[in-house]
């Protein structure tokens, strides 16, 4: 028996040629549009807490992304985050709503397994790299700032 | 006053919707998932404010810079650094008591919403 | 030694059955899908359940209109896309039969129907069902995503069909015969992209038909049809190219299921694929074709990408493979 090589270099090249293409103009612009309608809402969200709460600083942005979560999580429950998601791309995956949507919707789907190893085990699966580096990378930048601040 | 408002809601709108513009190219033409998309924007927010730019991104857009997920970063990387000015604790747990809020809220959410409703299939 | 196999006896097609989701039964092939769900979690706690619950009602219905009980059947052949193909097992515990679970991934149904025709064949059994059955919303989060997770589907991706069919086999009646089956070979020509299945599996597709055509002297006029189990728009697309460059042409004849299944029209998407998409389309629409005369000899040819999401996540490419049976009156 000879050894076979699963690699057939024509053949991939041939396949990119012929598939279909993503409508780039389109959706490069349903990406903008959606992405900044979103953050409209939570400049919106911002003005309305400002207004009424009379909150500052930190706290304010804190109260504002945790809104955007809610509405995200909420939008994910009754199920239309997937189908803005289908229409927008990136414009509904980047903001923290798309934060939101990819930490209930596996939470949701793995219900099936039990509350404990399926919603909780589960609820991670897309967003527990983004907890992990940006936790990672914030105790990374504070190291380096503490040490910089050490020395001059 | 007006006018500011309005002003600041073409901010926001314009940035918002550029860094979403910016992921919907690298999904185009890198084929990238949206997980990998989001740990990437997250760390650029991340690494452009350890070099002070994304605040002024935030200055200029406000929500418009702070909703998109790098705005997690710029908030993760913020709470980091100040805290490195007090202490060496401060400076481990600076930037998960900054972003302690947004995980918060997705875990409690997250956990709620999905008691309470159920996955449906995608029609289309 | 040959891939191919000649019956000699002619297993017979005694009855099918199928039953489709609710997106199948709005499909092309509405009028012909016996049972259609307007639901698709079936009145089941999840779509797991849901799809066992779908092959157990077509092997039913199929045992039912051949008028027959579970003790007349020898066994049941059946398979489905899931982990440990627990769907089919699921289904079938319920049956008082012998039961071979097998799994080729999209091209189960066709060799579900070579074991079946051979066990037949040999003389060693009388009646043999075959089933296989696949559900969109359990396969999207083996092999992809959470479902209410906003993701896009680029254009090259396939839908997996929610639907399952079955039929019988019997050495005696009447009813359109299996000859010949010709076992496919796994080809890899280094696909990695898991949404771009069609690519994957059309050079097995090619290779099992040049196998079949050149090996045994046949020519793709010889049938009134041929018909691919779910390679979808892109993947018929070059399945008929790799085969033009040998110097075949199946222009004329070939019908994709996973095309047929949906209206393409509207969707951007490739069409149907999955276990359940070959086995649906033939139990429904060509069986009937064959039953009125319709068609009279066709080759049916299910393609399989045999990848599961640990391969593709650790960089293997997708191998696909691909078995055709002819059927005839």
């Amino acid at each position: 028996m000879k050894k076979r090589q699963f690699y057939n270099k024509n053949y991939l090249e041939y396949v990119k040629g012929i598939s279909p293409k993503t409508n780039e103009k389109r959706s490069l612009f349903r990406a903008f549009i959606v992405g900044g309608f979103i953050c409209c809402i939570g400049q919106a969200v911002r003005y309305a807490l400002e207004g009424i709460f009379q909150l500052k600083g930190d706290e304010l942005s804190a109260y504002v992304s945790l809104v955007m979560i809610f509405l995200g999580a909420f939008l994910t429950g009754l199920g239309v985050y997937d189908r803005i998601g289908k229409f927008a791309g990136g414009g509904s995956i980047v903001p923290i709503t798309g934060f939101a949507n990819s930490v209930v919707s596996p939470a949701m789907e793995f219900k099936t397994e039990g509350y404990i190893y399926g919603t909780a085990a589960k609820m991670f699966i897309v967003a527990g790299p983004i907890i992990v580096f940006g936790v990672a990378g914030s105790v990374l930048v504070g190291l380096v700032y503490y040490v910089g601040y050490m020395i001059f | 006053m007006v006018l500011e408002i309005i002003l600041t809601f073409l901010k926001a709108f314009a940035v918002g919707g550029a860094i979403c513009l910016i992921a919907q190219l690298l999904i185009n033409y890198t084929k990238i998932t949206s997980g990998k998309i989001l740990v990437i924007f997250l760390l650029s927010g991340l690494v452009l404010q350890a070099f002070g730019v994304y605040q002024f991104i935030v200055d200029f857009a406000g929500a418009g810079a702070t909703v998109p997920i790098s705005g997690f970063g710029y908030l993760l990387a913020k709470g980091a650094m100040e805290g490195a000015k007090e202490s060496l604790f401060k400076a481990i747990t600076g930037g998960i008591t900054a972003a302690g809020m947004g995980i918060t809220a997705a875990i409690v959410f997250g956990y709620i919403f999905a008691v309470i409703f159920h996955s449906r299939s995608k029609k289309n | 030694m040959s891939r191919t196999i000649f019956f000699r006896n002619k297993p017979i097609i005694l009855e099918t059955a199928s039953i489709g989701g609710p997106k199948e039964s709005k499909g092309c092939l509405k009028d012909y899908i016996e049972r259609k769900l307007d639901d698709d979690l079936f009145d089941e706690k999840s779509f797991e359940k849901a799809e066992s619950k779908m092959m157990l009602a077509v092997i039913k219905k199929v045992i039912e209109k051949a008028k027959l009980d579970d003790v007349n059947i020898d066994s049941i052949i059946a398979g489905d896309l899931l982990n440990q193909i627990i769907s089919s097992t699921f289904a079938v515990r319920n049956f008082n039969t012998g039961y071979l679970g097998v799994y080729n991934a999209c091209a189960t149904f066709t060799e579900a129907l070579t074991i079946g025709a051979t066990l037949i064949d040999g003389g060693y059994m009388k009646r043999v069902v075959c089933s296989t059955g696949s559900h969109f919303s359990t396969a999207e989060r083996q092999y992809r995503y959470p479902l209410e997770l906003g993701s896009t589907r680029p254009p090259q991706a396939q839908w997996t069909v929610t639907g399952a069919g079955a039929l019988i086999l019997s050495n005696i009646g009447d009813g359109p015969k299996i000859t010949c089956a010709t076992i496919g070979k796994i080809i890899d020509y280094g696909v990695t992209d898991a949404n771009n299945m069609g690519a994957a599996m059309a050079p097995a597709a090619a290779d099992t038909l040049l196998y079949h055509f050149t090996e045994n002297g046949f020519s793709p006029n010889d049938y009134d049809l041929i018909i691919t189990g779910d390679l979808g728009t892109l993947g018929s697309r070059i399945m008929k190219d790799l085969l033009w460059e040998k110097g075949i042409d199946i222009e004329k004849n070939h019908v994709d299921c996973g095309e047929l299944v949906y209206n393409l029209a509207e969707h951007e998407y490739q069409g149907g694929s999955g276990a359940g998409c070959s086995s649906m389309v033939f139990c429904s629409y060509f069986y009937k074709l064959l039953k009125e005369k319709k068609l009279n000899k066709i080759l049916l040819i299910a393609t399989g990408a045999l990848l599961s999401s640990v391969s593709s996540q650790q960089g293997e490419s997708i191998p696909g493979i691909a078995h055709a049976v002819v059927i005839e009156n």
